[in-house]
C-alpha cells in the first residue's frame, strides 16, 4: 500500500528555530511538558497499584504539542477530547482536581463523572469530553458561531475520519469562525495505524476546504512558529506527528518510542545552554507533582 | 392562531432577542411549513450544510454558548443522524459536568413518505436520559413545549407532525363515566382517534380518549387512572412511531401503576416502500375502530368463557 505520510521526527524541521525564540518561552513550554509528564507518570503509577480505577488514557509522549499549543495559542475556549491530561494540565488546570477526578472523588474537575475521559475546567475555558471519539470538532464549530470567540479543537488521527468532524471542518471555513484545530496524529487508533485507515492527509483535506493547514512534527518550536502564522488567518488546523509512548488505554507498553520528543528538547534546550534551568525546572515539576499526588492519595489505602 | 403560526411567533420573539435557530434548507419554499419566521441571517437564522451528524453537534455547541438554538430537523428519520451528539452530548452534559446544555429540538414528522422521512421516531430520544420529549398538536400546547425550554435548561425534544400546522383549536379529554376502552393517543394519532371515536360510538362502543402531551418524563395522571378505572377493556395507546417503542413504555407504565390491561398500535415493525401498498403510515380511523374491536371481542369472548 502506497504511504502518503512522510512520518518522521523532523518533518517541517527548520534550521535554528529554537534560537528565535526567547528564552523564556522555550523554558515555559518546558515546563508545562515536565508537568504533563511527570503527572502521567504518577498516574501510572497509581494506576499499576490499583489506587486509580477508571480507564485511562495517557498523553505520555504527546506533551511537547500541547505545551507548545498552550503558549502559542493561549486564552482559547478548548474542545479536546479523550486523552487530554496534557491539554488540561498545560493551559493551567487544577492537578489536583484533575488527580481527584482519576480517583474517582467528587472533588475532581468532573465529580467523578467524567473519568480519565470527561475531564473539565470552566476556569480555563475547557469543555467536557463525553468519549464519543470527534464530537467535540462539531461542538467547538457550534460553540465559536455562537460566541465568535477564539476556539481551540484538539482531535486524534482516528477522530480526523470521523465524518462529521470532516462536515464541521468545511463548516468553519464557511462561517470564517476563529479556529483552530490541532490534530495529535500519534498514527495509531488503538494499534492500527494510519496507512492501514486511510489514503489522505487531513492537512491536505483541510486545504481542500480552504483552510491554512501544515502537516509537521512534534518539535514545540515549529508547532508555535506555525500557530504564529496561522493564527492571523483562522480558522486554520495543524497536523502534528507524534508519539504515545503508552497504550492507547492503561499503562501497558509494546516497545520503545518511535522518538521521544522530551529527550530532544530537553537536548535542544542543554545546547541553548539552560542547562541550570532545565535541571530546575525538571526539579520542581517532580516536587510539586509528587505532592499533588500524596495529596490526592491521602485517605484512600 | 394556528400551531405554524405560534410557532412562528414564538420563533420570532426568540431571534429578536439574540437567540438563533438552525437547520437545513429553512429558507426553502414554505419556510418549514410557515413555522419560520422570514428573517435573515443577521437575525439569527443560521443555514446549516447538509453534514447531519456534525449539524447536531453545531446546535449543541451553540447551546454551551448560551444561544439558546432552536434546531430544526425537516424529517424525524433524519434523527438517526442528527439526534446522535444532542443525546450523547447536549442531554448528558448537565449531569456529567454541571453545564446545561439546552437545545430546542423541533423535530417534524409526516406520514407516507417512505422508509426515512415518512412516520415519528421519537423514541430515538426517549431511551435516553436527560432530555424531555413531548409531542404538541395544538397552539397551546406549542406554547407549553417553548415555555417549559425557557423556564429550564435541559435540552427538549419536540416531536411535531405536519398536520398539527394548520390546527387551530385546542383538544380536550373525552371521559365517560363507563366505557369500554382508553384511548390514549400521541401526536396525529389524536386527529384519528377523534374520528375513531364518532365510528365506535355508533357501533355501540363508547371510548374515553387522553391526549397525551408528554412523552417523558410519563406521568400516569389522575385522569388516566380515573379514565381506566371506567374502562372495562382497559386501555390502548396510539402512537405514529414504531410500536417497539415508547409507546410500550407508556403502556408498561400505566399497566403498572393501575394494573389495567394494556395495548399498543403505532408503526408496523417493518419497513416502509414508497409504494402506496408498502407504506407504513401511522394508524388510521379505521385501523384503531378495527383494532379496538378485536380488544372488546377478544374480552368479551373471555368473559364469557371464564362464566
Amino acid at each position: 500500500m502506497k504511504s502518503l505520510h512522510k512520518r518522521t521526527k523532523n518533518l517541517g524541521h527548520i534550521q535554528g528555530l529554537s534560537r528565535k525564540f526567547s528564552k523564556k518561552i522555550s523554558l515555559e513550554v518546558f515546563k508545562r511538558m515536565c508537568i504533563s509528564r511527570n503527572f502521567e507518570l504518577k498516574v501510572k503509577k497509581a494506576y499499576e497499584e490499583k489506587s486509580v480505577k477508571v480507564p485511562i488514557y495517557l498523553s505520555l509522549g504527546q506533551e511537547s504539542v500541547s505545551a507548545a499549543v498552550s503558549v502559542a495559542f493561549p486564552k482559547p475556549y478548548i474542545f479536546a477530547q479523550y486523552r487530554s491530561h496534557d491539554i488540561y494540565l498545560a493551559y493551567g488546570g487544577d492537578p489536583l482536581a484533575l488527580a481527584d477526578e482519576l480517583l474517582s472523588k467528587s472533588s475532581g474537575c468532573s465529580g467523578g463523572m467524567g473519568g480519565s475521559v470527561g475531564i473539565q475546567a470552566p476556569e480555563i475555558g475547557m469543555f467536557g469530553h463525553n468519549g464519543l471519539v470527534g464530537d467535540q470538532v462539531p461542538i467547538a464549530v457550534g460553540f465559536a458561531l455562537g460566541t465568535n470567540k477564539k476556539t481551540l479543537a484538539v482531535l486524534g488521527d482516528g477522530a480526523a475520519e470521523e465524518d462529521y468532524v470532516l462536515g464541521a471542518l468545511g463548516y468553519a471555513v464557511q462561517r470564517k469562525l476563529p479556529m483552530l484545530f490541532v490534530c495529535f496524529d500519534n498514527n495509531l487508533s488503538i494499534l492500527t495505524e494510519v496507512k492501514i485507515r486511510r489514503s489522505w492527509k487531513i492537512a491536505e483535506v483541510a486545504r481542500g476546504f480552504g483552510m491554512d493547514a501544515v502537516d509537521i512534527a512534534d518539535d514545540p518550536w515549529v508547532i508555535m512558529h506555525h500557530i504564529q502564522k496561522l493564527q492571523k488567518k483562522l480558522p486554520a488546523l495543524i497536523n502534528v506527528h507524534t508519539v504515545r509512548h503508552l497504550w492507547h488505554t492503561g499503562t501497558g507498553i509494546d516497545g520503545p518510542p518511535e522518538w521521544n520528543r522530551y529527550e530532544m528538547v530537553r537536548g535542544e534546550l542543554l545546547r541553548l545552554g539552560y542547562e541550570r534551568d532545565v535541571v530546575r525546572i525538571e526539579k520542581a515539576a517532580e516536587v510539586s507533582t509528587t505532592a499533588i499526588w500524596d495529596h490526592a492519595l491521602r485517605g484512600l489505602k | 392562531m394556528t400551531s405554524a403560526e405560534t410557532i412562528r411567533e414564538f420563533t420570532r420573539k426568540h431571534l429578536k432577542k439574540g437567540g438563533v435557530v438552525l437547520g437545513q434548507c429553512l429558507t426553502a419554499v414554505g419556510w418549514v411549513g410557515g413555522t419560520v419566521p422570514e428573517m435573515r441571517e443577521e437575525d439569527g437564522l443560521i443555514e446549516l450544510s447538509i453534514s447531519d451528524v456534525s449539524n447536531g453537534g453545531e446546535a449543541v455547541g451553540l447551546a454551551l454558548a448560551g444561544r439558546r438554538p432552536i434546531y430544526i430537523v425537516r424529517y424525524q428519520g433524519f434523527q438517526c443522524y442528527n439526534a446522535a451528539l444532542i443525546i450523547n452530548y447536549a442531554a448528558r452534559s448537565k449531569a456529567m459536568w454541571g453545564v446545561p446544555c439546552p437545545v430546542f429540538v423541533r423535530s417534524i414528522g409526516m406520514d407516507g413518505s417512505g422508509p426515512v422521512t415518512g412516520g415519528l421516531h421519537h423514541s430515538i430520544f426517549t431511551r435516553m436520559p436527560g432530555i424531555p420529549v413531548c409531542a404538541p398538536m395544538t397552539p397551546k400546547e406549542y406554547q407549553k413545549a417553548w415555555d417549559h425550554f425557557l423556564s429550564h435548561d435541559d435540552p427538549i425534544c419536540v416531536s411535531e407532525h405536519r398536520r398539527a400546522f394548520p390546527i387551530n383549536f385546542e383538544m380536550r379529554n373525552s371521559l365517560h363515566r363507563k366505557a369500554d376502552l382508553t384511548l390514549l393517543a400521541i401526536s396525529a394519532t389524536r386527529l384519528e382517534a377523534l374520528d375513531a371515536l364518532k365510528i365506535l360510538e355508533k357501533e355501540g362502543v363508547v371510548c374515553n380518549l387522553i391526549h397525551l402531551f408528554w412523552l417523558k418524563p410519563f406521568v400516569v395522571t389522575k385522569e388516566i387512572k380515573k379514565a381506566l378505572a371506567s374502562s372495562r377493556y382497559g386501555g390502548l395507546v396510539l402512537d405514529g412511531d414504531f410500536e417497539d417503542g415508547v409507546v410500550k413504555t407508556i403502556a408498561h407504565d400505566i399497566n403498572s401503576e393501575t394494573g389495567a390491561s394494556m395495548h399498543v398500535l403505532g408503526l408496523e415493525e417493518r419497513t416502509a416502500g414508497y409504494a402506496p401498498h408498502l407504506d407504513n403510515p401511522a394508524p388510521s380511523a379505521e385501523r384503531i375502530c378495527e383494532t379496538v374491536r378485536k380488544i372488546v371481542r377478544k374480552q368479551t369472548s373471555r368473559k364469557r368463557a371464564m362464566q
